[in-house]
Order: structure tokens, then C-alpha cells, then sequence
């Protein structure tokens, strides 16, 4: 992971912008922003990161790569599409914050431990394995993401919604023991598989 | 006056006659009034009412007509008899409609408009007809002063209209700033490419057409005279001196760049800074291909700084100079680094802006710059170091850190600076001290007078006056074009920052306006805002004191004075705003058709009741521009005010002689009030000085209301604009209450 970091920061330079038009999905549109602020103005989890959509483009057109690549910003996005819908210059903001998360992660800068990043993490290798996400396994780790005593009362605080659950048949005690996966597990995975090759080719990745 | 006859025309309709005694109005007209003929009419407007008016005057000799009816403002082309002189009794918007409805007004409405009607009697019996301007000038040919965008459209506009343009210019050849720029920005399309300027083929069309006489290289050393019969010297630099007689002027004579010399904390004079100017002269040598700097190193990385010295923050937050936004400039970096980007996409391209201006449709051509990847910062300058390499120091102001970026190349976007010529105010104040006998003042004033534009031979200065900031004057928020020279006008860059866009609006206005004016003066007709009217100002010279006080505060430089220093009235010059007859101590200005006599005798028509009868009387002096139609708009909506007021309409503010405040007083008024239009820095007096002089006149007459043992309240100016109709209402509302409590006139019955 950080050798394609490092081969990125050979690559682009100076030019972080650059880097983010070609490697970041709808990353050609930052340089359109034209610094309002009504994405910042608009977003409901302002207040609670470190840096607005409306900074984090400044940021990329600053060349503060390590700052953007690092920051908790765009996984703290809830996709609630208000910037979006806000930008009078109709930037695709949400998807660019989306684009900027999975670029950091496959780079390898995204913060450890940030949940929204764990959550994607577990949820993906779950549907990766069997094609489909087991949902008892997948709540199951991320109560114990945090460590055996939180898991148990993370657990805990949930068995009404889990009995809930069981008892209208939405969930099935017995998938702890592996579950069930789709038809063509292996088709499935090669799938995936061809289409990260292809999307690293097209932006130039080698992983 | 035994050829003038006079006549009432009494009109009945929309619902005057439901609420008013016409009947005792015409005996009114007859006794009161001394009407010869009087007659009323359901429908006066009308083919017949107005036929009836026609016919009196053909058969029966009227000259002269009062029309009660509605206000002097409806029914205008209905009530248009030219040949005779006309007074106008406001029944429906001053009585009817503003007064409440209803049996407990009756007596108080039927008052005010029997007042009205004597009034309106009592104004015609002192008019006269106007017999227009006897000195009237014929000349139509019209004088452009530069020869850049804004000079050589007004020049075209004026020979494509069918009249003679001379055009003056400077420099050897036609074209100005606009010749020396690579590019425009887009005035249409997709506003997304820069365009070619078109100076060239301009500079072609004017100098081949056969109605526009082009000279070049010659300055205006001489303009003499009035609308219709300027006479102009040119001098030539070969020493030669033409003379053109023209009618009118336009003067558009651009603007310089803000001396680069004077912001060395922004790299200004240092090596590979350039001002906005400097950067077109690379782009013009390099001709589409890569830009070079001046040392012939072809240019990677550049920065744009914004607001350089403009907008009070000198770049740096130093409060230094120039204090306004130039306007244009914004867009002229965007489509300057565009040429970098057009040349090389590899370029490095940052403008550095606070808040990026682009007005019109300039949004999209920002939008185009972003996306051939210019790079725009929100940043504020703290300094630029010339030099092989530059630095700019600034702080990201979105990022809130500084930082230092370097570059091959600094643009620096520097602002407008109006080529307006002499400022008056400083001229006056030089010529005071040269008059005096100062012989410093004395060269100050020829070098000041090197400096004209159009060298004017007025009593008031030699160029027009000046604006904030310097720029030539503009009427700027009602009339831009106005200036306070009749026939002069401004255009382009020299009235108010602008791009070349709104230059090329902005001359064909002008152009418009001077054919206007020579049209004007031909007519022996007034100039705006009073375009239709032939009176002009008359004085009585017998009686003047030579005080020069009309000289003085004639807002438009129209009087002169004579060999014997009595004012000297340049008709052509004048507007008609009656400033000189308010201003006159002894009362010897007058307008045929309107005088201290015409207003006056309005004043002493209204009968005012005894102190018992508990009904105060309250005169209306209301600025015929502004406030008289917003009492009139509230009429027209309905919305009521006191029946004891009285309005008359003025011209102006300004034409406002104390003598009707005093009479108005000493014959138990009880109180006066004066509306005008805003003044100030940002006025909207149609006259410009007027309102402001009111004001001015009225914060003295203290003294007089103290010796007549009145309360200063007695009388009340206010700024009143043309949308006010509720507030104007509530104002004459509150005004009567106070008066109540202060209590009637002491001065009733003495009268
Ligand atoms: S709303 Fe759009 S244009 Fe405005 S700052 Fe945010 S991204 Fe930029
Ligand atoms: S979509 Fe994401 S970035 Fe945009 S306003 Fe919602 S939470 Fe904020
Ligand atoms: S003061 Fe007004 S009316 Fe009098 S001369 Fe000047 S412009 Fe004319």
C-alpha cells in the first residue's frame, strides 16, 4: 500500500491536484469550486470534523496532500446530499468526498480505527468472501470492534432488537456457523476481482 | 393685459363632482378667482370637454387656462394648448383621493378644493406664455474629446445617426487602451473564450467616414460659448491651432493605470512585476505563442494579484490609495491568465483574489478559466519581491495560514484612474488666492490649467465638475449621463470604472444625449430634466444688488457675468431649476411661466380661517420631480392625509425663496413644510445642488421665525423620494399633529 504512495507522490510531484483530477473519482471537478462555502454552510456534520468539503478543495488546490489524504473529513460524510443539491457550481461533492476516502484508504493514509472506515472495511471483506454481507457476523464484529468487554456490552445493549429480529424471521441464529453464501461464490469473486484490475489501470494504480 | 383673457374649466368627473360642489366652485372661480369664463364639464378629458377648452381659445381669445381636474401630472396630451399659458387645479389626486370619505369631511374637502381652485385662478392670472430662448443655436455637429473605445463609438453612433462628429485624439493614431490589449473579454457567445478587441477595424470605420472628422495628435485648448454655439480651438502638436464650432461635447478621455511606481510593497518597479498593462505588452509580443518576460525567459509559473492597490486596501491593509473597485479587472486577469493557459496548459496559473467581481455574464468566463485549470486562491497579499524568481507573501484566507509562493512572473491588477481633468474645487480655491494677489496661486493656476481637458471659458472652471474619487461628474443614480455642464457629456471610464463592455453602452448613451442636447438648443428648448420647457430665467437688473449669489449656486454653471458684473444668463446652459430665483436676496429672477409671483400668489390665495375655527392651514412646498408625485401616487392609491394642507409644486427645492415662508407665516399659516429630493453625496436631485441648498437656506430662516415670535417647527424640510406615497401621507399626518399641540399661528388675522 504505501509503495503506491509513494510511487503517487513520485508521479504527481508538486501537482496534488493533478493527482486528484486522475485518480479520485469526479476529482476533475475540484478545480471548478469556486470557494462559497455553501457546502460548508450546508453540511450537517460541519461542526463535527476537521476540514469542510469547501476547505478540503482548497486544500487539494494548496497541494496539502498529506493533510487531505490524512484527514477524518470525508469519512465522516453521511451521504445526505445536501451540498450537492446546495453547490451553485454543481460540484458532485458528495461522490468527490466518497472518491477522496477510498483513495486514502487504498493508499493506505486514511486514519486508523476511524469507525466509518472500519464499518466499510468489515462490510466489504463480508461481502467479498461470500457474495452476500451475513448480517449476524457483520453486527457481531463490529460490536467487538472495540475490544471483548465493549462487544459483550455493545451486544447486550442490542439483544432486544437481535430476539426482534429472530422471532419475525429476519435473522437467522445458525448463519454464526458460516452462512450461507450465493450460487457462484468464485464467479462472484473474480468479478471483483476484474474490476479492480480494470479501475487500476484506468487510473493508473499498480497495487 | 387688456388682450389676455382668462378662463376655469371646472371638470365634474371621476367622482368629483359626487363628492364636491362644482357649482360653488365656478362661483369661486368667478368671484374669487376673476375668471372671464368658467364653465364645468362631466367629462373634461374628453373629445368634447377638450373642444370646449379649443373652441374658447380660437373663438373667444382665451390666454389663459386653469384646469381643475386631476393632478398637472394626468391627461397631460389632453390638456396640451400651446398656445396658451395653462395652470392646473389638483381636484382628484389632492383632494378627493386623499381626502377620508364620508359626510364629516365634506366641509373640509370642499375647502381644500375651492383653495385649490382659487389657487390654480391665481397662478395663471401671473403666468405668461413662453416665448423660448431668443438666443437659440443652430449648430449640430458634435465634438468627441478621445479617441480610445468609448470616443470612436460615440463618433460612429453620431454619424450613423446623421450628424457631423470631430473627433479629437491625443495620440497619433485612434484606438486607446483598447489597441494595446491582445484580447478582450467576451461580450457574447459562450463567454467562454477571450475575444479580439476590434479597435482596428473601429479605428478604420471612423476615420473613413465621410461624417467624422478625425484630429489626430491635438489637444482642446479653447472650448468657448454654450449648447448649439461651442467654439473650439485645437491645437495641433505641430504648433498649428484648428477651430471647430460644435454644438455639443463628449468627453471621453478614458482612463491611466495606477501608477505601478507607487506600490513597491507589491513588487511595483521591480524586475518581472508588471501591471495589468505591461502583461498585454508581453501577450502582444509573444502573439499567441509562449508569454516571455521582459528578459526574455519564457514564463512558467505566474501570479495574479487582485485589487493591487485598489479598494482602500492598497494590497497590504495600509488604507493607501485608490479606494474604490476598478471594476473590470477581475475579468481582465481571468482572460489574462488564459492566455497562459491557451499558450502552454502546463503553466502555472494562480489568481489571487479576496472576492472575485465579475459582473455580466462574467461568471461563465470565470467558470471557463477553471476549467482550463487556472488556479484561483482566496488570499489576501501582504508583499511581492521582484526578481529572477518572485516571491508573494500572503495569507490563505480560506486555509487561514500564510505562505510564500514563488513565480517567474507578477501581474499586478491595478486600478482605473479617470483622465477627468482640472478638479474645480482646487481650481476655485487657486484662482481665490490668485485674485487675492498671490503669486504662488498664480503659477499654481496655469500649471493646474496645463492639466484641462476641455479648457473651458466658464466662470466655474475649465473642466466639468468632479466626482468622488475624481472621475468626471455623472448624475449616477437617477441620470448617469447627466452632467452639470448642459451639452457636456461624459462617457467611458473617465465617469465611473468601467470595461469595455459598459464603455461601449455607455458612449452610445452619451451620443444619444449630445444629439439630444444640440436638438435642445436649436429648439431654444431647456435640456434634461425639463426638455420640454421654452421659459428661462429673466432678471430685472435694475434691482440687483450684483450680491452673485445666483452666479454662485446655479448648480450648472449657466450665469456669467458682464462687463458690469451683473449676471449674465447663458439660456442654453440653464435647466430651468429656478436656483437663481430662490437664491435672489432681492427677488429680480423670474421664469415667464413661473416666478416668485406665480407661487406667491398661490400662497396668498388660500384662505386661511380664523384662530376660532380651530382649522390650521399647512403649505406644501414639494419638489415637482419627486415629491409632488408621491403625493399624487397617494391619492392613487387611496391612501388619506390632512385636509389642511395645501401643496404647491415647485421645480425644485431650490427655487424656494424665503419670501413665500415668510408671506406664508405673516398671513397665519402654521406651519411650512419642504419636500425635496435626497441631497448629499449620494443625491437624487434632479438639479443636483437644489435640495441640498434648500436645506442649506432653511437651517437659517431660525432667525426670521424668532423675530415673528414663532416656534423654529413652524417650518420643516424633508427628503422625499418618488416611491414614498405612505410615508408622505404619514408625514403630513404627524406634522399636523405636532402642529396642534404647539398650537395654531399666532399671526392669524394680521395678514
Ligand atoms: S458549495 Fe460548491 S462552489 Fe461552494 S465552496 Fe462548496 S464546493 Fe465550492
Ligand atoms: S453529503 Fe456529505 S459532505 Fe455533503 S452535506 Fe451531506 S454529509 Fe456533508
Ligand atoms: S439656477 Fe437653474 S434656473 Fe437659474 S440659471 Fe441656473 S440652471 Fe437656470
Amino acid at each position: 500500500m504505501s509503495d503506491m504512495n509513494t510511487q503517487a507522490v513520485a508521479r504527481y510531484r508538486n501537482n496534488f491536484l493533478k493527482e486528484v483530477e486522475e485518480r479520485v473519482e469526479d476529482g476533475h471537478w475540484v478545480r471548478m469550486c469556486m470557494q462559497c462555502g455553501v457546502c460548508a454552510g450546508s453540511c450537517p456534520l460541519g461542526p463535527h470534523w476537521e476540514h469542510s468539503p469547501q476547505k478540503i478543495f482548497m486544500m487539494i488546490r494548496a497541494g496539502k496532500r498529506e493533510e487531505v489524504l490524512t484527514s477524518d473529513a470525508m469519512w465522516m460524510c453521511t451521504s445526505c446530499y445536501n451540498c450537492i443539491v446546495r453547490c451553485p457550481r454543481k460540484l458532485p461533492i458528495t461522490h468527490i468526498m466518497h472518491g477522496l476516502a477510498h483513495y486514502s484508504h487504498r493508499l493506505g493514509l486514511a486514519p486508523k480505527g476511524q469507525p466509518t472506515r472500519e464499518i466499510a472495511k468489515l462490510f466489504w471483506d463480508s461481502l467479498v468472501k461470500t457474495g452476500r454481507v451475513n448480517e449476524l457476523k457483520f453486527s457481531l464484529a463490529m460490536y467487538f470492534k472495540d475490544g471483548f468487554g465493549q462487544g459483550i456490552k455493545n451486544a447486550m445493549a442490542m439483544q432486544g432488537v437481535g430476539l426482534g429480529l429472530v422471532k419475525a424471521g429476519r435473522l437467522n441464529p445458525m448463519e454464526i456457523l458460516g452462512g450461507h453464501a450465493c450460487k457462484d461464490k468464485g464467479g462472484i469473486q473474480k468479478m471483483i476481482a476484474k474490476a479492480q484490475e480494470i479501475e487500476n489501470r484506468k487510473k493508473g494504480l499498480t497495487a | 393685459m387688456a388682450d389676455n383673457k382668462f378662463a376655469a374649466y371646472i371638470c365634474s368627473g371621476c367622482g368629483i363632482g359626487d363628492v364636491l360642489d362644482v357649482k360653488a366652485m365656478e362661483k369661486i372661480a368667478t368671484k374669487e378667482g376673476k375668471m372671464q369664463v368658467v364653465r364645468s364639464h362631466p367629462f373634461l378629458c374628453n373629445e368634447e370637454g377638450v373642444q370646449l377648452i379649443r373652441d374658447d381659445i380660437e373663438k373667444e381669445g382665451v390666454t389663459h387656462v386653469c384646469i381643475a381636474a386631476c393632478s398637472r401630472r394626468a391627461k397631460a396630451e389632453a390638456f396640451y394648448f400651446p398656445t396658451v399659458a395653462l395652470s392646473r387645479a389638483n381636484l382628484r389626486e389632492g383632494v378627493i383621493w386623499v381626502v377620508a370619505e364620508g359626510s364629516d369631511h365634506d366641509e373640509v374637502r370642499q375647502e381644500m378644493a375651492e383653495d385649490y381652485v382659487c389657487m390654480g385662478c391665481a397662478e395663471v392670472k401671473k403666468m405668461k406664455l413662453p416665448a423660448g430662448n431668443p438666443n437659440r443655436a443652430e449648430n449640430k455637429r458634435i465634438l468627441v474629446v478621445g479617441g480610445g473605445m468609448s470616443g470612436m463609438t460615440a463618433a460612429l453612433e453620431i454619424a450613423e445617426t446623421g450628424y457631423e462628429a470631430v473627433l479629437v485624439e491625443k495620440t497619433a493614431a485612434l484606438g486607446g487602451m483598447a489597441a494595446k490589449l491582445l484580447k478582450r473579454v467576451p461580450f457574447n457567445g459562450a463567454y467562454a473564450e477571450a475575444q479580439p478587441t476590434g479597435a482596428a477595424e473601429l479605428a478604420a470605420r471612423v476615420s473613413a467616414h465621410p461624417k467624422i472628422k478625425v484630429h489626430l495628435s491635438s489637444t482642446v485648448a479653447e472650448t468657448a460659448g454654450a449648447p448649439g454655439r461651442f467654439q473650439v480651438k485645437i491645437a495641433q502638436e505641430s504648433g498649428n491651432v484648428a477651430e471647430e464650432a460644435v454644438g455639443a461635447i463628449v468627453q471621453a478621455t478614458g482612463f491611466t493605470p495606477y501608477d505601478l511606481a507607487k506600490l513597491p510593497e507589491l513588487g511595483g518597479g521591480q524586475a518581472n512585476v508588471v501591471d495589468q498593462a505591461g502583461l498585454e505588452a508581453l501577450a502582444m509580443a509573444a502573439n499567441g505563442g509562449a508569454i516571455k518576460r521582459a528578459d526574455g525567459k519564457e514564463v512558467k509559473s505566474v501570479v495574479f494579484v487582485q485589487c493591487a492597490g485598489q479598494r482602500g486596501s492598497g494590497g497590504n491593509g495600509s488604507g493607501q490609495h485608490l479606494e474604490y473597485c476598478s471594476g473590470h479587472c477581475c475579468g481582465t486577469s481571468i482572460k489574462q491568465a488564459m492566455y497562459f493557459k491557451d499558450a502552454n496548459p502546463e503553466v502555472d496559473t494562480v489568481v489571487m483574489y479576496q472576492d472575485l467581481r465579475v459582473p455580466g455574464m462574467g461568471e461563465d468566463f470565470y467558470r471557463s478559466a477553471q476549467n482550463k485549470g487556472v488556479i484561483f486562491t482566496k488570499a489576501k497579499v501582504d508583499g511581492v519581491t521582484g526578481g529572477d524568481t518572485c516571491q508573494v507573501r500572503m495569507k490563505d484566507l480560506i486555509l487561514d495560514e500564510e505562505a510564500t509562493v514563488d513565480a517567474d512572473l507578477v501581474v499586478l491588477a491595478t486600478g482605473q484612474v479617470p483622465n477627468a481633468g482640472v478638479n474645480l474645487d482646487q481650481w476655485t480655491e487657486v484662482v481665490t488666492a490668485a485674485e487675492g494677489g498671490s503669486e504662488e496661486a498664480k503659477v499654481q493656476k496655469i500649471e493646474l490649467q496645463k492639466g484641462s481637458v476641455l479648457n473651458l471659458s466658464y466662470r466655474q472652471g475649465p473642466d466639468m465638475p468632479q466626482f468622488k474619487y475624481g472621475f468626471a461628474d455623472s448624475h449616477f443614480i437617477c441620470f448617469p449621463y447627466e452632467t452639470r455642464r448642459t451639452a457636456i457629456y461624459a462617457a467611458g471610464p473617465v465617469r465611473r470604472p468601467m470595461d469595455m463592455f459598459q464603455a461601449i453602452e455607455d458612449a452610445t448613451g452619451a451620443a444619444l444625449k449630445a444629439i439630444q442636447a444640440v436638438e435642445n438648443a436649436a429648439a431654444g428648448r431647456a435640456a434634461h430634466p425639463r426638455a420640454w420647457d421654452l421659459s428661462f430665467p429673466q432678471a430685472r437688473l435694475e434691482g440687483c444688488t450684483q450680491c452673485k449669489r445666483c452666479t454662485v449656486e446655479c448648480p450648472f454653471g449657466a450665469i456669467d457675468e458682464d462687463e458690469r458684473r451683473f449676471p449674465l444668463f447663458n439660456e442654453s446652459r440653464c435647466r430651468r431649476c429656478g436656483t437663481c430665483m430662490g437664491a435672489c436676496p432681492v427677488r429680480v429672477i423670474s421664469f415667464e411661466n413661473y416666478s416668485v409671483d406665480t407661487v406667491g400668489s398661490q400662497v396668498k390665495a388660500v384662505n386661511v380661517p380664523d384662530e376660532f375655527e380651530e382649522k390650521p392651514r399647512i403649505l406644501i412646498l414639494a419638489c415637482e420631480n419627486d415629491a409632488y408625485p408621491a403625493l399624487d401616487m397617494a391619492g392613487i392609491q387611496r391612501i388619506t392625509y390632512s385636509a389642511f394642507v395645501r401643496a404647491i409644486p415647485v421645480r425644485c427645492l431650490g427655487s424656494v425663496n424665503t419670501i413665500w415662508i415668510t408671506d406664508a407665516l405673516n398671513s397665519g399659516y402654521d406651519g411650512v413644510m419642504m419636500m425635496g429630493c435626497k441631497k448629499g453625496d449620494d443625491y437624487q436631485c434632479h438639479f443636483v445642488k437644489g435640495s441640498e441648498l434648500a436645506h442649506y437656506r432653511m437651517s437659517k430662516i431660525g432667525d426670521t421665525l424668532k423675530q415673528l415670535g414663532l416656534e423654529t417647527e413652524r417650518v420643516v424640510t424633508h427628503e422625499v423620494a418618488i416611491t414614498d406615497n405612505a410615508r408622505v401621507a404619514q408625514m403630513i399626518n404627524d406634522y399636523v399633529a405636532q402642529i396642534n399641540e404647539i398650537g395654531l399661528s399666532p399671526m392669524k388675522g394680521f395678514g
